[in-house]
């Protein structure tokens, strides 16, 4: 097959690259390993929301429509939200790519239905395609399942007894708060984290981020825009606050950061107390941000993150406490299949704003143009200039 | 406005290190020598970076010993008071940075160290007590022309980048060998 663009990943940023694509009457076709917003199909915990409301869940040609606009979708109202937006969308299903490269025309990709041959690439394959899981699980005592949330669904799949969660971003909290929920003993290990209220002064916290311009910082102007995209995802979840002072009130025990396993222990930090400091401050500071937007007195302060006076620094894996351990320490993408020299050592694409050069783009990535980027609601904009650097780049 | 530190050249050091991470290897030296009792010195002087071996202006000597309650002769203070030093100075070290980064002049910054011991464990009187601290306590007073929730983000900023909180707060691999 020969195409101007090949777009690979038919999640939301393929789909809004394929609408950006369409409109310039650039010939593509969207290459998808599964179906249609397959990692919200199939690599998704049961209980998984949207941290974004309906409202702000806009994609280029659709919005939502739906009866409840404040509301957070669940995998079925997402997936449905996706299939909507690919309807005139040249989707090929079930063809994985396994290699990108050079040619003499733009690039060649080989794939399981055989080679297409595309002008320019736009890699949409998306940022969370593996569990990052640090090399100290290798030390874990086999007593103990290991489980991510790829292969997590739900607390009664996980043994009786006690449960250790690593990691305090969006997917850590909220696992940790519903395991707890199901009975289980949970300790959860906080490293450097991201709190936010759910609601500040009457209104979500997103629509804060949306209205007041922190979403529209463009990533040139970021300060380091490194640690911006590595930033982990807030704690948030669906209608309610889920702070740390939300899960100690659940019963959820805090540890610090995991730093090693010894003699089968598993040994913490003892800074827990200085990263819960940081993230208070740092919501402090977004909340000052949004008072000085909206040209108004400082509205409500949350208490601070009440860190236990002894926190544990150290729980034997082998003495039965802890039978499961569930690594919600992050995802990264996967780009083993890309045979072209665009991956820096730390396995993150070399890009300005998506720009990779020679007529190979990516969208999809977190911070990619602007702070917005990260949630389904930024897709738009940056398609929209991304495609635009592919029309020039084709006009050569 | 200048607290003294050198800003500049630590942010360029970052950008060059960033592309030379082996430039980045130091390995910090002491040499102790046993005296009497439980007295013994240490001196300081050189050290490895950047690629090179390097050297401090000049020789420090450090003496250790025990006090007069433990039936020592109390030469000087005993070796776990030097990680509160270490704490100390560091952490005052990474506040006088980060300000001098942030545009914050420092009048004055003290610290009171308090460490918890429970001597059990190194006397070998209770396996269940650990031979080291049981907490360490660090209390900051910060005179600065900043309001006070600035000066603590200098505070919790000075905890992520410093070395021996990194240390004492951290497990590490301690070798030790009989040559």
């Amino acid at each position: 097959m020969n195409v101007t663009t090949a777009v690979i990943g038919a999640g939301h940023a393929g789909l809004a690259a394929s609408h950006f694509l369409t409109a310039a009457s650039i010939d593509h076709v969207v290459l998808e390993r599964g179906e249609v917003a397959n990692s919200w199909r199939h690599e998704r915990w049961d209980s998984l929301r949207l941290l974004t409301p309906n409202w702000l869940n806009r994609l280029p040609g659709s919005h939502y429509e739906g009866p409840d606009p404040d509301g957070y979708a669940d995998m079925g109202e997402v997936v449905d939200f996706l299939e909507r937006s690919a309807k005139d969308v040249p989707v090929r299903t079930g063809v994985t790519v396994t290699s990108v490269r050079r040619s003499a025309g733009g690039y060649t990709l080989t794939t399981d239905q055989g080679p297409v041959e595309a002008r320019t690439v736009v890699i949409a394959s998306g940022a969370c395609n593996v569990a990052s899981v640090p090399a100290l699980a290798a030390a874990v005592p086999s007593s103990v399942e290991q489980v991510t949330p790829f292969g997590y669904r739900n607390p009664s799949r996980l043994p009786d007894g006690g449960v250790l969660v690593v990691g305090a971003s969006a997917t850590g909290v909220q696992l940790a708060a519903e395991i707890r929920r199901s009975g289980r003993p949970v300790v959860l290990s906080v490293g450097e984290h991201v709190r936010m209220p759910r609601v500040y002064e009457g209104r979500d916290v997103l629509w804060w981020m949306h209205n007041s311009g922190v979403w529209s910082q463009r990533y040139d102007e970021v300060d380091d825009l490194t640690r911006a995209r590595r930033l982990p995802s807030p704690q948030l979840a669906g209608a309610s606050t889920l702070d740390l002072n939300v899960l100690t009130a659940l019963g959820v025990e805090l540890v610090g950061r995991l730093s090693a396993i010894r003699d089968g222990a598993a040994l913490f930090s003892g800074g827990l107390r200085n990263v819960a400091a940081l993230a208070d401050l740092k919501m402090n500071r977004l909340l000052d941000t949004f008072d000085q937007w909206a040209g108004t007195a400082p509205g409500e302060r949350f208490a601070p993150t009440d860190v236990p006076g002894t926190a544990r620094w150290r729980v034997d894996l082998g003495s039965g406490e802890i039978r499961s351990i569930v690594w919600a320490t992050g995802f990264r993408p996967d780009y083993s299949w890309l045979d072209v020299p665009v991956v820096d050592p730390k396995g993150a694409l070399t890009h300005d704003g998506g720009v990779l050069g020679d007529g190979l783009y990516a969208l999809g990535l977190p911070v990619l143009r602007r702070r917005r980027s990260t949630f389904i609601c930024g897709i738009e904009d940056d398609a929209r200039e991304v495609v635009d650097h592919l029309r020039l780049h084709l006009a050569g | 406005m200048t607290n003294g530190v050198n800003v500049q050249a630590l942010l360029d050091a970052r950008e060059v290190l960033k592309g030379a991470p082996e430039a980045a290897q130091f390995t910090w030296r002491a040499s102790s020598k046993w005296q009497h009792g439980v007295h013994s010195t240490t001196r300081i002087e050189k050290f490895f970076g950047l690629g090179q071996e390097q050297s401090h202006k000049s020789e420090s000597v450090f003496e250790a010993d025990h006090p007069a309650i433990f039936a020592a002769e109390d030469n000087g203070i005993t070796p776990i008071e030097y990680l509160l030093v270490g704490l100390a100075s560091c952490l005052t070290a990474g506040i006088a940075s980060v300000a001098q980064n942030r545009g914050i002049k420092l009048n004055s910054v003290e610290a009171s160290v308090e460490g918890g011991h429970d001597i059990r464990g190194i006397l070998g009187a209770d396996s269940d007590v650990r031979n080291g601290f049981n907490d360490i306590k660090v209390t900051f007073s910060i005179d600065a022309d900043a309001p006070r929730a600035d000066i603590e983000a200098l505070v919790a900023q000075s905890q992520k980048r410093s070395a021996v909180f990194d240390a004492l707060t951290n497990p590490t691999n301690v070798t030790v060998e009989v040559a």
